[in-house]
């Protein structure tokens, strides 16, 4: 076959206006069935990060939004295989013009001296650690946000509390760096316990556990201890904590199917249509090819062999398209860490021109044999 | 002088295969495009009839949504003696203190659990919210843990059908009914009374917000500003409707996808209706050369081709509409602002499907207009020439 391709690179190459134009509408369906693909894989099949994988949460069993008493925190430090835990306590409240939604970001109440154990990712200059553990009022800020607002240290950020009657006055003492988790805004939660004694509930706790296997024993023994409790707790993976918020936003498997299904379909008819112009338009050229002896499985695989080159041509051009993408989604709004660090992985790549060298074969088969069954006289005396 | 239609629409029809195939790709491009905005049209329709204009929702300054709001019982014990109150048939004030929590149950479409709002209200409370009624069982006895579901959560969470019991804190809650609470979000909440609902969550003072009813249209404005002046009552006030239309941008990241995916296959389609026009004007040398032979000027041309495009695409677009005509009525859930889900039914309205058609007549536009100047610009002598 390998001699065939000077003969199907010039045919590929003969209408250059239609191949640049079918190879660009291919490239840009492919890079959003690639783009699914990569959002797929990094929500459901990719391995979760190191550091992340030994991480979980525990809620209230009823929901995120009900407390847990506050002396489950030391309850659950006691459990076997538990490194670390942490209040993990969403604040709420008002930022300056609550209706702009810019000013919307997360804001959690946690222990300074545990957080850069178990979030290990995080990055901090060590004086700005101490300065942030060493002040109740003190706040840190991920590096988007900070640039977002122009949040500079001594800064200093009032939220006005809607869950907790109470304006919280903080002052920026450090700016973290973190993939996972740029846009968050971090307190210590004493703060507002001390502001407000007799609320002594918190609603998530962060676990580290000292190494992978415990993880699922923590997760039975923390249920396990509180199920007879007045509330009840449902401890999961930090990863599995994500998705559930990411899953509430509605059924996000079905839309990514769907986008891939339309997709798919378009590149088939996209792919399929180029194919039977250029046939038609050569009819004669096949009948005289013919005459010449080239068989009918040849000109098959001419055929298949051009639309699968300009498919793969797509497929590299949309590789390209779609890395472009994954940068716009990651600086797009941080609701999954997942997405936060989406890439085109190798595997992902390969599986887009997969698909486009498959999807070309498939569409153009019906034209590459109707020219290879066609007959000799017939296809010379075609005007058209 | 125009060229006749009828030459573009034979020219359609003639090349069947090619016709069709361009136009499917646009009018899958179209039906991206329409599904995200009939999910969209579904959501806002379901909002903008949810609430009641009469009503007027307190909650606590710096609260916007109930679920983050607290109020406490002797607020409301002040509030409902405010004037400008209706009132009901037994003569108090048409006033309900209520409260709002979120359950997280398996639900058909996530089996690892969706929120749910579970609304505690009075006696005062249903009777203000008198669009709801009963759709089968029968409404829960105040001092009891029972619910009443509304139909969409009856039919989308399998735990929360009549005669299931749900373990909520501390007592398990039995299903008791199920209500119709005609095209508003009280289809997606579940009922139960006040009292016992905050007893079972320890929350006995501090409950979520009131729902009050305004004597008549001219009264509710006047009931906000007395409500938000009030400073010892410390609440924010505004009708119902407005709290409903204000979670209008739940569907903006559903909008916002829609529109990126969209947007890339519609370019795409453009290029490949460009093709198809390229070819088309290709073939037709001949025929363009004795058009304009015949006396056609170059405008003609263009237009006849320009046409030929947009035909193309409405085709395209007609069909995308006939692609998502059956998703009329389809009903799925989303997460609100409110942090629980509502669920609602597509509406493919007919500003939706002319969206739709328009969408289609762009992508015509950007693949017509070269290969139509490609062939306004042809020499005739040429033209004729070309075999």
């Amino acid at each position: 076959m390998g001699r065939y391709f000077p003969l199907v690179w010039k045919n590929a190459s003969r209408n250059r206006r239609r191949s640049l134009l079918t190879i660009s509408s291919l490239a840009l369906s492919l890079c959003l069935l690639g783009l699914m693909m990569a959002i797929y894989h990094a929500l459901y099949l990719s391995e979760t990060d190191p550091a992340q994988a030994l991480r979980l949460f525990t809620r209230n069993r009823v929901s995120i939004t009900l407390p847990m008493p506050a002396f489950y925190l030391q309850r659950i430090l006691a459990v076997g295989g538990v490194k670390q835990a942490m209040e993990f306590q969403w604040f709420g409240g008002a930022y300056k013009d609550a209706r702009d939604p810019k000013n919307f970001f997360a804001r959690f109440g946690i222990d300074p001296n545990k957080i850069f154990t178990l979030y290990a990712e995080m990055r901090m200059p060590e004086d700005q650690k101490k300065a942030f553990q060493s002040e109740r009022t003190a706040c840190i800020v991920g590096r988007r946000l900070a640039e977002k607002h122009n949040f500079r240290l001594g800064d200093r950020i009032t939220l006005q509390g809607n869950i907790y009657p109470m304006a919280l006055e903080l002052v920026v003492r450090g700016i973290y760096d973190n993939e996972l988790d740029p846009e968050s805004l971090y307190f210590h939660w004493e703060y507002v316990r001390q502001a407000m004694p007799g609320r002594d509930q918190l609603s998530a706790i962060s676990i580290l556990a000292d190494s992978p296997d415990s993880v699922p024993r923590i997760i039975h023994a923390v249920d396990e201890q509180f199920r007879n409790a007045t509330v009840q707790t449902r401890t999961e993976t930090e990863r599995a904590f994500g998705l559930s918020f990411l899953h509430m936003m509605g059924n996000v498997k079905l839309i990514l199917f769907s986008i891939c299904a339309a997709v798919t379909f378009t590149i088939m008819l996209v792919s399929a249509n180029t194919m039977a112009m250029s046939v038609r338009e050569r009819v004669r050229e096949i009948g005289i090819l013919k005459t010449l002896g080239f068989r009918p499985s040849a000109i098959l695989g001419i055929i298949l062999s051009e639309a699968m080159l300009i498919a793969l041509m797509g497929g590299i051009a949309s590789y390209f398209l779609a890395r472009a993408l994954c940068g716009v989604i990651r600086s797009g709004p941080a609701f999954s860490s997942e997405l936060m660090t989406l890439t085109i992985r190798p595997q992902v790549a390969l599986v887009m021109q997969l698909a486009a060298v498959m999807i070309a074969f498939v569409s153009s088969f019906v034209p590459a044999w109707s020219a290879a069954r066609i007959n000799i006289l017939e296809a010379l005396r075609r005007t058209d | 002088m125009k060229i006749p239609l009828a030459y573009n629409l034979r020219n359609l029809a003639v090349r069947k295969a090619t016709t069709l195939m361009t136009a499917l790709g646009i009018a899958l491009t179209v039906a991206v495009l329409l599904t995200t905005m009939a999910m969209v049209e579904g959501l806002n329709s379901l909002l903008r009839s949810s609430g009641n204009p009469l009503h007027v929702l307190v909650m606590r300054k710096g609260s916007s949504d109930e679920l983050s709001s607290n109020l406490n019982r002797q607020v409301f014990q002040d509030l409902k003696f405010k004037s400008g109150i209706a009132r009901g048939k037994g003569g108090d004030p048409l006033a309900s203190l209520e409260m709002v929590i979120v359950v997280n149950l398996p639900s058909v479409d996530n089996p690892d659990g969706s929120n749910v709002t579970f609304r505690g209200v009075s006696p005062a409370g249903l009777e203000m919210r008198d669009h709801i009624r009963l759709a089968s069982g029968r409404w829960f006895q105040p001092g009891r843990a029972e619910l009443v579901v509304g139909k969409y959560i009856a039919s989308r969470f399998p735990d929360a059908r009549l005669g299931k019991k749900i373990r909520l804190a501390r007592a398990d809650w039995e299903v008791v009914g199920v209500m119709d609470a005609a095209n508003s979000a009280a289809n997606s909440e579940v009922f139960a009374d006040v009292n016992q609902l905050s007893a079972d969550n320890n929350r006995t003072e501090v409950l979520s917000s009131a729902l009050i009813r305004a004597a008549d249209e001219a009264a509710a404005p006047a009931l906000i500003r007395d409500l938000e002046a009030d400073r010892r009552l410390n609440v924010t006030a505004l009708t119902e409707k407005e709290y409903y239309e204000l979670q209008m941008r739940s569907g903006d990241l559903f909008r916002y996808l829609g529109l990126f995916v969209s947007l890339i296959m519609a370019v795409g389609s453009a290029f490949a209706a460009m093709n198809t026009m390229y070819a088309a004007v290709a073939r037709r040398t001949r025929e363009i050369g004795a058009l304009r032979v015949l006396g056609f000027s170059r405008a003609s041309i263009l237009t006849s081709f320009l046409i030929e495009s947009l035909l193309l695409a409405s085709l395209g677009g007609l069909l995308g509409v006939l692609l998502v005509l059956p998703l009329n009525g389809f009903s799925t859930g989303i997460s609100t602002i409110t942090f629980s889900e509502v669920a609602f039914h597509f509406r493919v309205t007919p500003p939706v499907m002319a969206a739709g058609i328009l969408f289609a007549l762009v992508m015509g536009t950007m693949g017509g207009l070269l290969p139509a100047g490609n062939a306004a610009r042809k020499q005739i002598l040429t033209a004729l020439r070309d075999i």
